[in-house]
C-alpha cells in the first residue's frame, strides 16, 4: 500500500512535510514516516524561541519501535508548537498531515526551493517502497 | 496460577493482622508527644491489612510469574544470561562481606579491601590493561566513566578541538547515549557486508576532531571484528582513542585481550561475563580498565597495597573523580571474585570455547530454516532474520518470539541489531547442554512450520501465559505508574 502524499505541501527525503505561507512554515512528519515508525507514543516538542538551521535535529517522535529524530527542513525560529500532541500523540498516526508539530518563522524563505515538491516526494516514496518490497 | 495477582491493597480486610502483640506493660504515650508536629501524618497511611499466610502466598505467587535462568533456557542475545553458580552466592553472604559497613573505615575492612585489590589485579590481567576501577555500577555507567576518562585525557593534553565520538551502526544503544551524556557529538560508522566496521567509512570519518571510537568486539552481530588492528591504527593515527564495550566479553575470555587488540579504555559487565545475577534492573557492576597513559584519570579512590595492608588511594589529582557513592556494588564484586577463583584461568578459557561452540551449533541447526544475513562463523551469539516467515505468511519475529514462551523458553532479543530486518539475536551461553539446544532449535523450527500452516495461531501466541499480549502502545501512551485507591 502506497503511503499518502498530500498535494501542495513540500517534503524532505527524511520524511518531513512543510506547508509554507509567506515567512511561516508548518512542519510535521509524513504518512510514510508515521507508518514506518508505528504507533506514536510521545512527541517531544521543540522549544518555542529556539533557532534551528536546515538539517538540525529538530525534535523527537517516540513510537513503540523507538525514538525517531525529526530534522528541521528549513532554517528559522520556532514560534509555536502543537501542544495538543502532548496529550494525544496518536494524532500523528491518525492524521499525519493534519498534525503539525511546530511553526517556524523562516530566516531564509528561499531555502524552500531546495525541498521536494509533492510530485517529487511521491516518486521518492514509491521508489523507497519498491526497494523495501 | 494463571490469573492476574491482585495488589495487596485490594485483598486487605479491616482488622486482619500478621501477628498479635502482647499488651503494653508501660504507659502508652501519644504519638504527638514523641514526634514533631510537621512529621505527623494528617491522614492514615491505609496500609493493607493481611495475615502472614496472605502475604507469603501473595509474594510467592508473584515470584512464580517471573521467568529466571534457574528455571529455563534464556537465550536473550547480548545479555549473557548464563547460569550463576550458587557458590558465588555463598561467598557474598559471608557475614564479613554482607554486613560490612562502608563507613567502618579501611582499618576494619582489610578483607574487603584485599578482595577489591585482588579482583582489580585479576581483571587487569584478564583484559590486558594497566589498571582497573571497580566503581561503576553497571555497563552503561562504565561507558560514561570511560568516555569521561577519554575527555579528561584530551583536555589534559590541551586538545580541546575533539568534539566527536565514532560509533558503528551495530552498537548497543547505550554507546551513543553515553557519548552524548559526556558531551560528545555522535558520528555513526557503517558496517561492511561481512559485518565488520567499514574501513573506508572509518577513514573518511576519522579526523583530528574525533576523540575516539566505541567498539564492541565481537560486535552485536556476534562477529569478531576481523580488522580490529587496522581500526586501531586508523584511529590512533589521528590521535583518537579506542573504547572497548565489554558486553560481549564472554566470547573472548582468556583467548584474546582488549589491551592486546589496541584498546585504550574498556568496561566489563561483571554481572554478565563473570556470572552474577542480573536482569530486572540490577545490581550490576561495570569496572573500567585503562592503558598506562590513562592511569592517572581513573576514578578515586583506588585500593592499593602497602606491605601487607590495604588502603584507599585518594590522592590522584588528574582523576575524573568519584563516579559512585562508596566503592561500587560490592556484593557483585564478591560474586565475580568467587567465580574467577573457582573457574581458574583454564576454566575461563573453557567458558569462551563453550559459549562459541554452543552458538555455532545452534546457528547450524537453524540456518536452513531461517534467513542468516551474515553467514560466517560466529562467536558467542548470532543474528537470524524472520524476514522469510514475515514475507510469506505475515508472521513477524515478534510473533515467533511470543510463541517460544509456549515452549517454556525465554524469547531471544528481537529487532536488534538495527542493521538486520526482523532480527532475532540468540545467545545460548556456555552453561547449556546439547540437549537444551536441540530442544530449543526444534521448538523454533516447529514455530516456523506453524507460521506456514497456521499463521493465525502464531500471531495470537502465547497461549499458555496469563496475559497473552499486553497493549504496549496504550501502556506507553497512558502509563499507569502507581496503584490508587478507587474513590
Amino acid at each position: 500500500m502506497m503511503a499518502k502524499v498530500q498535494e501542495g505541501l513540500f517534503y524532505t527525503e527524511t520524511h518531513e512535510w512543510v506547508r509554507v505561507e509567506g515567512r511561516k512554515a508548518w512542519i510535521g512528519v509524513t504518512d510514510f514516516a508515521q507508518h514506518a515508525m508505528g504507533d506514536v507514543v510521545y512527541v517531544e516538542l521543540p522549544e518555542v524561541g529556539r533557532t534551528v538551521s536546515k538539517g538540525d535535529d529538530f525534535c523527537v517522535v517516540e513510537s513503540v519501535k523507538g525514538a525517531n529524530d525529526v530534522y528541521a527542513p528549513l532554517s528559522g525560529k520556532v514560534v509555536e508548537v502543537n501542544d495538543a500532541l502532548e496529550d494525544s500523540p496518536e494524532r500523528v498516526n491518525e492524521d499525519a498531515y493534519g498534525s503539525w508539530i511546530a511553526i517556524l518563522e523562516l530566516s531564509d524563505p528561499s531555502e524552500s526551493a531546495q525541498l521536494l515538491t509533492w510530485e517529487a516526494y511521491r516518486t521518492f516514496v514509491a521508489e523507497t517502497e519498491r526497494k523495501e518490497g | 496460577m494463571n490469573r492476574l495477582e491482585p495488589v495487596s491493597f485490594d485483598t486487605s480486610v479491616p482488622g486482619r493482622r500478621g501477628c498479635v502483640l502482647p499488651p503494653l506493660d508501660v504507659a502508652e504515650k501519644a504519638v504527638a508527644s514523641l514526634l514533631p508536629g510537621e512529621m505527623l501524618r494528617r491522614e492514615p497511611a491505609c496500609l493493607p491489612e493481611l495475615s502472614e499466610v496472605d502475604v507469603v502466598r501473595h509474594f510467592t505467587r508473584l515470584s512464580q510469574k517471573n521467568f529466571a535462568v534457574d528455571e529455563g533456557f534464556y537465550p536473550l542475545g547480548s545479555c549473557t544470561m548464563k547460569y550463576n553458580p550458587k557458590c558465588n552466592e555463598d561467598a557474598a553472604r559471608l557475614p564479613g562481606f554482607a554486613l560490612a559497613h562502608p563507613l567502618q573505615g579501611a582499618e576494619f575492612s582489610q578483607g574487603a579491601l584485599r578482595l577489591m585489590y585482588e579482583l582489580t589485579e585479576m581483571l587487569t590481567e584478564i583484559t590486558g590493561m594497566a589498571g582497573v576501577s571497580l566503581q561503576p555500577a553497571a555497563g552503561a555507567h562504565g561507558e560514561l566513566t570511560g568516555i569521561m576518562i577519554i575527555r579528561a585525557y584530551h583536555r589534559h593534553r590541551g586538545d580541546e578541538k575533539r568534539t566527536k565520538i565514532l560509533i558503528p551502526d551495530t552498537a548497543h544503544g547505550t554507546n551513543p547515549a553515553s557519548a552524548a551524556l559526556a558531551g560528545y557529538d555522535v558520528v555513526e560508522v557503517a558496517s561492511d557486508r561481512r559485518g565488520n566496521v567499514d574501513l573506508d567509512a572509518l577513514r573518511e570519518a576519522m579526523d583530528d576532531r574525533v576523540a575516539g571510537i566505541m567498539l564492541t568486539n565481537p560486535n552485536t552481530l556476534g562477529l569478531f571484528e576481523e580488522t580490529i588492528t587496522d581500526v586501531a591504527d586508523i584511529v590512533h593515527g589521528k590521535g583518537g582513542l579506542l573504547y572497548y564495550d565489554g558486553a560481549n566479553f564472554n566470547a573472548i575470555l582468556g583467548k584474546v585481550r582488549p589491551g592486546d587488540m589496541g584498546f585504550d579504555v574498556i568496561h566489563l559487565n561483571l554481572h554478565k561475563s563473570f556470572s552474577t545475577p542480573h536482569g530486572g534492573g540490577g545490581p550490576g557492576s561495570g569496572p573500567v580498565g585503562v592503558g598506562e597513559t590513562l592511569l592517572p584519570f581513573l576514578p578515586v579512590p583506588l585500593v592499593r597495597k602497602c606491605g601487607d595492608r590495604y588502603e584507599f588511594d585518594e590522592d590522584r589529582p588528574l582523576s575524573v573523580g568519584k563516579v559512585r557513592s562508596f566503592y561500587g556494588n560490592f556484593g557483585v564484586l564478591v560474586r565475580a571474585y568467587a567465580y574467577i577463583l573457582s573457574m581458574g584461568a583454564e576454566g575461563l578459557r573453557e567458558v569462551a570455547h563453550n559459549a562459541v561452540l554452543n552458538a555455532n551449533y545452534l546457528m547450524a541447526l537453524l540456518k536452513e530454516r531461517f534467513l542468516l544475513p551474515y553467514d560466517r562463523t560466529c562467536k558467542h551469539e548470532f543474528v537470524l532474520s524472520g524476514k522469510r516467515q514475515h514475507d510469506s505468511g505475515g508472521v513477524s519475529t515478534l510473533d515467533m518470539a511470543k510463541a517460544l514462551m509456549d515452549y517454556g523458553f525465554h524469547p531471544p532479543t528481537i529487532y536488534f541489531p538495527l542493521v538486520v530486518e526482523e532480527a532475532m539475536m540468540i545467545e545460548p551461553t556456555e552453561t547449556e547442554g546439547k540437549e537444551t539446544l536441540d530442544v530449543f532449535a526444534k521448538a523454533l523450527c516447529s514455530i516456523a512450520d506453524e507460521a506456514e500452516k497456521n499463521p493465525e495461531g502464531v500471531k495470537t501466541a502465547p497461549h499458555s501465559t496469563f496475559v497473552a499480549r499486553p497493549d504496549e502502545t496504550a501502556a506507553a501512551r497512558k502509563p499507569v505508574l502507581r496503584w490508587r485507591r478507587e474513590e
